[in-house]
């Protein structure tokens, strides 16, 4: 089936809850509401004309930047293809920046676990009824996500692991029997000339 | 029989196989300095810790395959750091991974070196972001950088050779009291 017609069918099914279809170089993306975003995998899952048995991606995106009448702050982009049928779908669901949070989607497809886990990690969306809503690139203590537009491409602060690192590599070089010793980038433009006398 | 003069007597030659190492013909044994017997020693048998975080990796396993052949310097890839002296750190240092390398690095035995391979880990590279370490000399002393993005064979063998030069030129390693 075309995309189109996906798309179609699925706006007549959801009405309520369709926003707006999108066609880009043959890609459609279908806009939606986040509130009963379950059901609508669920319906292109299961309906037997539609058969979305293959969940190949999740992402976030910050739409702060974006134009667009119906866009929220952040959305959930769901990529389906049906493997006996050989056609996709995108599914845009809107997440508003004062909540955000939508419901999972593992118990649809298991795999969107890990998946949903980065989307949390980087962009801050949490997913209801997860079952392990934690971070899983970066380390648990990290405070931010790092992927929302207004987070500096360096951070606020340190990693409070790396200053405590480097605090015990300072203790460390006390007992060590190593000749090496750490140089920052200034010392190491210093040291360059003596080092061969 | 006619006896052997004094003059007739010829000192056995010895062999000089390296730099201040003398090898004696005949008999099982080399004579030269401590330092330099010691320095020859460790210099012919650098066995590197792989520390592959990255593209790097690719090129350190060419480097010691079949075409390049790192066995030839004596070097042999060990997977554990306690048997290692070398720890070649190939790729990018993540700030997660950090606490990890020094780990591993702290496991080693003295004499240990650090190589860091790549521009990543000589200076951060391209990641000049919020979960990148810039340089791993941040973490562990460095004694040779190796720049290139990612470097090839070629330039992972000369970093070792200059390794080599370096351990070659040391004194008193050998001792606490040094």
């Amino acid at each position: 089936m075309e995309s189109m017609e996906i798309a179609e069918k699925l706006q007549d099914h959801f009405s309520e809850e369709v926003l707006d279809i999108c066609d880009f170089h043959g890609q459609v993306g279908v806009v939606v509401k986040r509130e009963r975003i379950v059901d609508i995998l669920r319906w292109l899952r299961d309906s037997p004309e539609i058969k979305m048995d293959h969940f190949m991606d999740l992402c976030g995106v910050d739409n702060k930047k974006r134009q667009g009448k119906n866009l929220l702050r952040l959305e959930v982009v769901y990529n389906l293809y049906s493997i006996p049928l050989r056609h996709s779908i995108r599914i845009r669901a809107q997440v508003p920046e004062n909540d955000a949070s939508i419901d999972t989607s593992t118990d649809l497809w298991c795999g969107a676990s890990w998946h949903e886990r980065e989307c949390y990690d980087l962009m801050g969306i949490s997913f209801n009824d997860h079952p392990n809503m934690r971070r899983v690139l970066l380390p648990d203590d990290w405070s931010g996500h790092p992927l929302r537009k207004e987070y500096p491409l360096k951070g606020r602060e340190e990693w409070s692991g790396l200053e405590k690192l480097k605090h015990k590599v300072v203790k460390l070089q006390e007992f060590g029997l190593s000749d090496g010793t750490l140089r920052t980038k200034a010392e190491r433009s210093q040291t360059k000339g003596n080092e061969k006398s | 029989m006619g006896e052997i003069k004094e003059s007739e007597i010829q000192e056995p030659a010895l062999i000089e196989i390296a730099d201040g190492v003398k090898k004696i013909p005949g008999i099982n044994a080399v004579l030269g300095p401590l330092n330099m017997l010691v320095n020859w020693g460790r210099a012919g048998s650098i066995w590197p810790m792989t520390f592959g975080l990255a593209c790097c990796a690719i090129e350190m396993m060419d480097t010691g395959a079949s075409t390049n052949d790192l066995d030839r310097f004596g070097i042999i890839f060990r997977a554990s750091p306690r048997q290692a002296d070398l720890m070649i750190v190939a790729g990018t240092l993540s700030k997660k991974m950090a606490p990890l390398l020094r780990r591993v690095y702290d496991q080693m035995p003295e004499p240990r070196y650090v190589l860091a391979m790549g521009s990543c880990a000589c200076s951060g590279g391209v990641f000049n972001s919020y979960a990148v370490t810039q340089g791993v000399d941040t973490i562990v002393p460095v004694d040779v950088y190796v720049p290139g993005c990612p470097p090839r064979p070629a330039a992972l063998m000369q970093g070792l050779i200059k390794m080599q030069e370096k351990i070659l030129q040391e004194q008193y390693r050998w001792s606490l009291w040094r």
